[in-house]
C-alpha cells in the first residue's frame, strides 16, 4: 500500500483519478475510515434513489415507507443484539430461535395459562436472557468458540420449541381475548386524535421501540466505559486486558444485554405477526448477521458502529421493498442482499487497508 | 454421524424386537417429512392406532426439517434392514427419493406415498392422499360464488414456495380453475396472465410470511378483495396484514387444510371457507393397506378415474353457496386435525 501525503494540486488529483491509489480515492478512503457509519448511509441512500427511479417513485409513498419499516423492524432489533455480540469478534446464530422460544413462552403463559400478561412478558424475557448468560458463560468460562456455542444453542432451543409446542400457533383472536398487551407493538402510535405518522401513513409502536433501542444502544456503545470496553475486547483482548479491563466480565455482560434485546424482539414480534407461529422467523439469524455486516460492522470484531446496523437493516428493507415494487420475484431480494453482504465486507477490507 | 449412529441403533433395537417377535408379525415404516408439523403429528396418531388395532408393529421416522431428504434416505434403508413389508412415506423430495425407494421394492416391500405423490406418481405401489387440485377447486368455486363481481374481483395468491412444490401449484391451479381462470401451463403457477391476479408472493405456510406476502401484494393493490392462501397458517398471516390497513370484513380469504385452529378461523370469519384433508385417515388407511398385503399380497387399487387413492377433501363454510358441496364449520370442527 502506498503511503502518500495529500499535498497535490487540483490537476494532479484529476490525472490521477482513474488509478486509484492516490489523491482524492484515498482521501475517500481515509474520511470512511474515520467515519464508519457512512458507508451504509451512502449505501442506503443509493438505494433509496436507484429504486425511487426504478418505481416511479412509489417506494416513496406512505403506504410503501410504512410497510418497509414494519417489514424490517424486527430484524433490525435483532440486529442490534448481534451487533455488540459480533463487536467482541464473536456471532450468535441462535438469536431468531431464542427470540421464537421467548414470545412462544410468553404466548403460552399469557394465553394457554392465564398468566397476567406483564409476568409473561417478563418470564419470556428472562428466559431469553438466560439464554445469553449459557451463552456468555461456555464462551468465556469454557472458552468455546461463540460460533460453536451459539450453533448449539441454535438447534437445542428450536428442537425445544418445536417439541413443546407440537408446531401449533396460538391465534390472533386467542391472544387478543387473553391477553393484549402481548400484542402491544404492533398497534399504532395514536393518543387521542393524534398520530404518529411517517409520511402520512400510521406508525405502529415496534418502530419507534427501534429507534429508542438504537439511540440508547448509540449512547451506550459510545459514551459509557462499557462501550469502550466491548470495543476495546473486540478489537484485542490482550491489550484490552493489560489496560486493566476484565475482558471475560464485558463478554459475559455482552451475551445477558443481547439476550434482553432478544426478549424485547420477541415481544414486538407478537404484535408484528399477529399469531405466536413456532414457524416463522427460520432464517431471522442469518438476516440479523447480514443487517449487522451491511452496516459495516467488521466480523472480525472491535469495529463498527450500532447505527450502521440500523442503516443496513433498513437497506435489506428497502431492497426488499423495491424489488416487489418492480416486480421482481422473491429469489431476487436473496440475490441483491447476497451481493450486498459481499460487497460491504469488500468496502470494509478496502477501507480497512488505510490503517496501519 | 449423530443420524447414523441414532439410525444403527434404533435398526439395532427393532432387529432384536423382531427376533423375539412371533414369525408371523408384519412391521410397517411410517417416514413423514417431519415431527413437528401438527398434520404429520395427525398422521403418526392414526397409524399408531391402526397399527395397535392389527397387530402390525410401526417404526416412524422423520426428518428434522422440512426437506430433510437425507435422514428420509436413512429411514428408508432401516426399514429395509428392518424387514418391512410396507413403507408409507410422505417425501420431502419427491424426485430424489424415487432411487432409494425403487431398492425397497426390489425387496418386496409394498411402498405407499402418503398425502405427496411422488414424481412420477407411479414410483409408489400406491398413493393416499387429497386431491389438492379439487381442494383448491372447491375454494375457487367457491369464491366465485361468493364474491360480489367476480369479473373484476382482485385476487391475490398466496403460495406456499419459489420452488413450486407440487402440492403448492395443484391448490394454485385448483382455484384458479374453480374461479374460472384460464390457468395456461397446469404444471405451475405464475405464468398466468388473467388481469384479476394481483400477483403471487410465498409465504413458507407461516403466518409471518403470510402478512408480509399480503403487504406486498397491498403495495402492488391496495383494492385486493380474494386472497387464495395455500394453507390456514398464511391465511391467519394475511388477515393480520389486511386487518392492520382497516381492510378486514372486505375480503374473502380462503385456504385449504382443515386444522382445527383454521377451522376456528372459519367460525371467527377469518377465513371465508377452507378445504379439509384428512390425515389420519391417510395413514390408517396405510396402514391397513400393507397389514392386508403382508397376508395375501394385495395391492391398493386407485381410484376410479384417478392415479391415486382418493382420500377425501370437504368444504368448510357456514357460508353455502348452490353448486358447490360444502359441509358446516361445526361438522368441519369435528373433524377437524391438529
Amino acid at each position: 500500500m502506498a503511503e502518500t501525503t495529500e499535498t497535490g494540486t487540483a490537476t494532479e488529483r484529476v490525472a490521477e483519478f482513474e488509478h486509484g491509489r492516490h489523491g482524492p480515492l484515498a482521501r475517500v478512503q481515509h474520511v470512511l475510515h474515520n467515519a464508519p457509519t457512512l458507508v451504509p448511509i451512502i449505501i442506503l441512500a443509493l438505494s433509496v434513489v436507484a429504486f425511487t427511479v426504478a418505481t416511479d417513485g412509489r417506494l416513496l409513498t406512505g403506504l410503501a415507507i410504512k410497510i418497509t419499516l414494519e417489514q424490517t423492524a424486527i430484524i433490525a432489533i435483532l440486529a442490534c443484539a448481534q451487533t455488540l455480540i459480533i463487536l467482541t469478534a464473536g456471532i450468535d446464530l441462535s438469536v431468531g430461535a431464542v427470540m421464537v422460544l421467548a414470545y412462544v413462552i410468553m404466548g403460552h403463559l399469557g394465553v394457554t395459562y392465564g398468566v397476567p400478561a406483564p409476568l409473561s412478558i417478563l418470564a419470556g424475557m428472562l428466559v431469553a436472557m438466560a439464554l445469553g448468560c449459557v451463552n456468555g458463560l461456555l464462551v468465556t468460562r469454557v472458552r468455546l468458540p461463540p460460533f460453536i456455542v451459539t450453533l448449539g444453542m441454535w438447534q437445542i432451543v428450536l428442537a425445544t420449541v418445536f417439541l413443546y409446542t407440537g408446531s401449533q400457533s396460538i391465534r390472533s383472536q386467542d391472544i387478543d381475548a387473553a391477553a393484549p398487551m402481548l400484542k402491544v407493538f404492533g398497534e399504532r402510535v395514536e393518543i387521542g386524535d393524534w398520530s404518529l405518522r411517517i409520511m402520512g401513513a400510521p406508525t405502529i409502536y415496534a418502530v419507534v421501540l427501534v429507534v429508542l433501542l438504537f439511540a440508547t444502544f448509540w449512547y451506550v456503545l459510545n459514551r459509557t466505559a462499557w462501550g469502550r470496553h466491548v470495543y476495546a475486547v473486540g478489537d484485542d483482548r490482550e491489550s484490552a486486558e493489560l489496560a486493566g479491563v476484565r475482558a471475560d466480565r464485558v463478554l459475559l455482560s455482552v451475551y445477558v444485554v443481547a439476550g434482553a434485546i432478544v426478549g424485547l424482539a420477541a415481544w414486538a414480534a407478537i404484535g408484528r405477526v399477529g399469531s405466536i407461529s413456532p414457524s416463522s422467523f427460520a432464517e431471522a439469524n442469518l438476516d440479523s448477521i447480514a443487517a449487522v455486516v451491511i452496516g459495516g460492522t467488521s466480523l472480525f470484531g472491535g469495529r463498527g458502529t450500532i447505527l450502521g446496523t440500523l442503516f443496513g437493516a433498513l437497506t435489506v428493507g428497502v431492497f426488499s421493498t423495491g424489488l416487489k415494487l418492480a416486480g421482481a420475484n422473491p429469489q431476487w431480494v436473496l440475490f441483491a442482499s447476497g451481493c450486498l453482504i459481499i460487497l460491504a465486507v469488500a468496502l470494509d477490507q478496502w477501507i480497512r487497508r488505510i490503517s496501519t | 454421524m449423530k443420524k447414523l449412529l441414532a439410525g444403527s441403533a434404533v435398526a439395532a433395537l427393532s432387529m432384536t424386537g423382531a427376533a423375539f417377535a412371533d414369525a408371523h408379525g408384519t412391521t410397517a415404516c411410517l417416514i413423514t417429512k417431519t415431527d413437528i408439523n401438527p398434520f404429520f403429528v395427525k398422521m403418526r396418531e392414526g397409524a399408531t392406532a391402526k397399527a395397535e388395532e392389527l397387530g402390525v408393529s410401526l417404526q416412524s421416522y422423520a426428518g428434522e426439517v422440512d426437506g430433510d431428504h437425507e435422514a428420509q434416505v436413512d429411514a428408508i434403508e432401516t426399514c429395509i434392514a428392518a424387514g418391512a413389508k410396507g413403507i408409507l412415506i410422505t417425501a420431502s423430495d419427491t424426485k430424489a427419493i424415487v432411487e432409494p425407494l425403487r431398492a425397497a421394492r426390489d425387496q418386496g416391500i409394498l411402498v405407499i406415498a402418503l398425502d405427496t405423490p411422488l414424481e412420477p406418481i407411479d414410483a409408489a405401489d400406491a398413493t393416499f392422499a387429497t386431491d389438492n387440485f379439487e381442494a383448491g377447486r372447491l375454494i375457487g368455486a367457491w369464491a366465485a360464488a361468493s364474491v360480489d363481481d367476480p369479473e373484476n374481483a382482485k385476487i391475490a395468491m398466496l403460495d406456499l414456495a419459489e420452488s413450486q412444490p407440487s402440492v403448492g401449484v395443484l391448490r394454485d391451479q385448483g382455484f384458479l380453475t374453480g374461479f374460472g381462470i384460464d390457468v395456461k401451463d397446469p404444471n405451475r403457477w405464475g405464468d398466468e396472465d388473467d388481469p384479476r391476479i394481483v400477483g403471487n408472493e410465498v409465504t413458507a405456510g407461516n403466518e409471518e410470511g403470510g402478512r408480509t406476502a399480503m403487504e406486498n401484494l397491498l403495495l402492488q393493490d391496495p383494492e385486493i378483495n380474494v386472497v387464495y392462501t395455500i394453507n390456514e397458517p398464511a391465511a391467519a398471516g394475511a388477515y393480520e396484514a389486511l386487518k392492520a390497513m382497516g381492510r378486514d370484513g372486505e375480503v374473502l380469504i380462503v385456504s385449504v387444510d382443515g386444522g382445527c385452529p383454521g377451522v376456528q378461523n372459519v367460525a371467527d370469519g377469518v377465513i371465508g371457507a377452507t378445504s379439509q384433508q384428512y390425515p389420519l385417515l391417510m395413514a390408517s388407511l396405510g396402514i391397513e393397506a400393507i397389514a392386508q398385503f403382508a397376508e395375501d399380497g394385495t395391492v391398493p387399487e386407485p381410484t376410479e378415474g384417478l392415479d391415486f387413492t382418493n382420500t377425501g377433501v370437504n368444504l368448510v363454510t357456514d357460508a353455502p353457496v348452490d353448486g358447490v358441496e360444502s359441509i358446516s364449520v361445526s361438522e368441519g370442527q369435528d373433524r377437524c386435525w391438529g
